[in-house]
């Protein structure tokens, strides 16, 4: 395959490196060469927290500034903050439920209209996939399986050579019993809506 | 079984980096190990923490740097494996101990990590730890890749004994928080307690002794050398005329801009993963073979000066450069991007970066620093002790979690040069500067390096209030324990000392314990300290929210909500706390019932009492202890 790079942008605490990883060991079950870049520290506590995914033959774990092939945003603005890591002819899949910082209760600024968002995504790349993770998680039973519905999102991009069942047996050796149901639930209903937008939009044009 | 502990050679694991480095200590057969926890380092230690209940190997988190090298040495002197862990500026905790260790040496190998912090991630600065190496005399490995980390980290205890010399393993973040697949080797058995061998006109370090000891060293350096140039650690890959040469993470950059720039007939690439001391022949080996060379090395340019002498003393006239091609600077880390550019620009090559997402029309976003959690200890005390000296009082704060309390609107942060500094630096303050001065200091960092200074202002009599933030934790770095913790919820069997009796015997008499979510009464102790002449220590103790959840301590307790019957939106809660359960919807305040952990910091401070316990909403009270 080609080389794939990913890039995940959340908030601190909303689990960004738990489906990294998850994601590098799915791709390793696959025999498909995986490095997962985290960050740790002084960010987890409510900033920004950015990991990234680089798959095939390539040797940098980190991906440079308009070099990811796709960007995950677990939160809209933040999406929109990070929008330059994904490449012009790259896809972004983001989470459409916001998460405003603290800075704008105290008067710091004021969170953006979100379709003032979601409309300045759209016009920056080929292709761009929504999902009301926090919505979709509700429904799956737990808030906190948001990063399932994402990881589900992106493996119906289609676009990694991991399928759906070969994700979710990944999910399943490492997830508690207790979570298991309703992160699998969650990861299916991300599957779902993003890959019946891919299948209905018909193939994706050659780049 | 924890993972590390899988004794199946050639198996692979998916770890993280700084399991890597643990893992290859591991196969080295590391019988002691020691460190302070410090990003980007702390989690190699963590899994020796882990690790207790497992294995023989002795493990502790000792009080700071220093300490934990000193505690190191002892280990080695009597002839154990030894591992010392610290970030970059720890190591000038424990600098004091290194360059005299270099002299004495060790018996059993000595590895000594270094995981420096390229573009500062979490650090108060990005000081290149490879000059350590070359202040103490000490060899210096530079992993490049996952495999490397642990390989090399094994390798380094076998170097060490042949030596005679502690190593260095240097990292940087994105090497310790990368994660990779590891193919393992064999596990080493654990050694016991052995017969400490008495050589003190080698050990004791009087000038007699130290004056033929530095001749060892450099002795021991020769050995280093010739290890640096005939083993398999630093390699010549390809033959080409361009030559590149670089180190650690960066090393992974020139890989992909060669394959990139499809320059591999082209190029010869120097991989520096044994950097001191320098390759000399090796080096000169790859000058000979190439007509240009370009260093990549982050931070500082070592190499790429130690290479130019190396050129002008044999009298080689190529071109060699660095730092200033391209992007390469001595700022900050590099990327794949930023490296693919220099080594077009380097070489003359043609080069079209590819075209970027215009993000020109974008509006300025809100930031989003990291904050304290909901139902944060530091939260409270701010709040309190800002009641009583106001703005205008100077604040020294110092290393952990509470530094955050620089941000609005807390905004209760003046100074910050290193761990410890609060106390010393108030001193200062309280003899220069014409306003109160109150200290900030976590509990950790108390027993780090707060106590001298500590001793320091009674001794001269300084006149300042310190408030030690304790939460019963080392709560930054990933919560690990420390001499003023309770170990018994960890299952940490080592003896607790008290913090209080700790600053009542160096002799403050002015000694205050607040309980920070009682709030009116917490200011009222606060307030006893305003006129106190001399050194007043406010000792807050509070559990860390997130450590009492993990270890299942505290019981969990209601959230709160906003009864917008009551409430007036005055928002003190929103403007004076800044709690990121609490927040605006069509301005109307209201607080995330998930993650509210029931503090009632907001309800204490509600002119309105319009804030209380979710469930119990017909009850008319207010929680105020």
């Amino acid at each position: 395959m080609q080389n794939k790079r990913i890039v995940f942008v959340g908030v601190g605490g909303q689990g960004n490196l738990l489906i990294t990883r998850l994601l590098g060991e799915a791709s390793l079950a696959k025999g498909i060469p995986a490095l997962v870049s985290e960050i740790h520290g002084m960010a987890q506590r409510g900033g920004i927290v950015e990991s990234a995914v680089v798959m095939g033959n390539v040797s940098s774990p980190i991906v440079a500034e308009g070099e990811a092939d796709i960007l995950v945003g677990f939160e809209p603005m933040e999406t929109l903050r990070a929008i330059g890591k994904v490449r012009k002819d790259g896809l972004v899949l983001t989470n459409t439920a916001p998460l405003p910082p603290f800075t704008v209760s105290i008067g710091q600024g004021s969170y953006p209209d979100l379709e003032l968002i979601l409309n300045l995504l759209r016009s920056k790349v080929d292709r761009m996939f929504t999902l009301n993770a926090k919505g979709l998680a509700e429904t799956a039973g737990s808030l906190q399986s948001l990063n399932m519905v994402l990881l589900g999102g992106l493996i119906g991009l289609d676009h990694l050579d991991i399928g759906p069942g070969e994700m979710k047996e990944t999910i399943s050796s490492n997830t508690k019993k207790s979570f298991l149901e309703a992160n699998l639930k969650a990861f299916d209903l991300g599957w779902e809506e993003v890959n019946h937008e891919v299948q209905s939009a018909g193939p994706e044009p050659v780049s | 079984m924890h993972k590390l502990m899988t004794d199946t050679p050639g198996k692979k694991l998916f770890i993280l980096g700084n399991e890597a480095i643990a893992r290859g200590a591991l196969e080295a057969g590391v019988s002691f190990v020691t460190c302070y926890p410090g990003t980007p380092s702390s989690e190699i230690p963590l899994q020796f923490y882990q690790l207790t209940r497992e294995t023989d190997i002795y493990f502790e988190y000792s009080v700071n740097e220093k300490v934990a090298l000193e505690v190191g040495a002892g280990a080695a002197a009597t002839g154990l494996r030894t591992l010392v862990t610290m970030k970059h500026v720890g190591v000038n905790v424990a600098a004091d101990p290194l360059m005299t260790l270099a002299y004495v040496g060790v018996k059993g190998g000595m590895v000594i990590v270094t995981a420096d912090d390229p573009s500062l991630f979490s650090s108060q600065n990005e000081q290149d730890n490879r000059y350590y190496a070359r202040l103490s005399g000490l060899p210096m490995l530079e992993p490049t890749t996952i495999q490397e980390l642990k390989d090399l980290t094994a390798q380094a205890f076998d170097l060490s004994e042949t030596m005679g010399l502690p190593v260095f393993v240097r990292t940087t973040t994105r090497l310790n928080h990368m994660r990779g697949s590891v193919d393992l080797g064999p596990l080493k058995p654990v050694a016991g307690k052995m017969r400490f061998e008495k050589d003190p006109f080698s050990k004791v370090t009087v000038p007699a002794v130290s004056r033929r000891l530095h001749q060892v060293l450099l002795s021991r350096q020769e050995l280093a050398l010739q290890a640096a140039e005939t083993g398999n650690i630093n390699q010549i890959l390809g033959s080409g005329e361009l030559g590149i040469v670089a180190n650690g993470i960066a090393f992974n950059y020139v890989r992909d801009a060669i394959n990139d720039l499809d320059l591999g007939e082209r190029t010869s690439l120097l991989k520096l993963a044994f950097s001191h001391p320098l390759p000399r022949d090796l080096c000169l080996k790859f000058l000979q073979q190439v007509e240009q060379v370009l260093v990549v090395e982050e931070l500082e340019p070592i190499v790429e000066q130690e290479l130019k002498a190396l050129a002008q003393e044999n009298g080689l006239g190529l071109s060699i450069r660095g730092k200033g091609v391209g992007g390469l600077s001595r700022l900050f880390e590099y990327n794949p991007a930023l490296v693919r550019q220099a080594v077009a620009e380097g070489f003359g090559l043609e080069y079209h970066a590819p075209e970027k997402i215009d993000s020109s029309d974008i509006p300025d976003l809100p930031q989003r620093p990291p904050n304290l959690c909901p139902g944060c200890p530091h939260r409270a005390t701010y709040h309190e002790v800002k009641q009583v000296y106001g703005q205008d009082a100077v604040y020294p704060t110092d290393i952990g979690c509470y530094t955050l309390g620089l941000l609005p609107p807390i905004s209760m942060a003046d100074f910050l040069i290193c761990m410890g500094s609060s106390v010393s630096s108030a001193c200062g303050f309280a003899q220069a500067a014409e306003q109160k001065v109150v200290a900030f200091i976590g509990d950790s960092t108390f027993f780090h390096s707060g106590l001298t200074g500590l001793v320091n202002a009674v001794h001269n009599r300084h006149n300042f209030t310190l408030v030690i933030l304790d939460n019963g934790t080392t709560a930054m770095t990933g919560h690990q324990p420390h001499p003023g913790v309770d170990g018994q919820p960890l299952d940490w069997n080592r003896r607790r000392v008290s913090i209080e009796q700790a600053v009542r015997g160096l002799g403050v008499d002015d000694v205050h314990l607040i309980k920070p979510f009682a709030v009116r009464k917490s200011i009222e102790t606060i307030r006893a300290t305003y006129e106190h002449q001399g050194v007043s220590v406010i000792i807050s103790q509070e559990v860390c929210p997130l450590f009492a959840r993990a270890t299942r301590t505290q019981k969990p307790k209601k959230p709160y909500f906003v009864d917008h019957d009551r409430c007036r939106n005055h928002r003190d809660c929103v403007r004076q706390l800044a709690c990121p359960a609490i927040y605006l919807d069509e301005e109307q305040v209201r607080i995330d019932e998930a993650m509210c952990v029931g503090c009632a910091l907001c309800a204490q401070i509600c002119p309105e009492r319009a804030i209380r316990p979710v469930k119990t909403s017909s009850e008319a009270e207010t929680p105020d202890a």
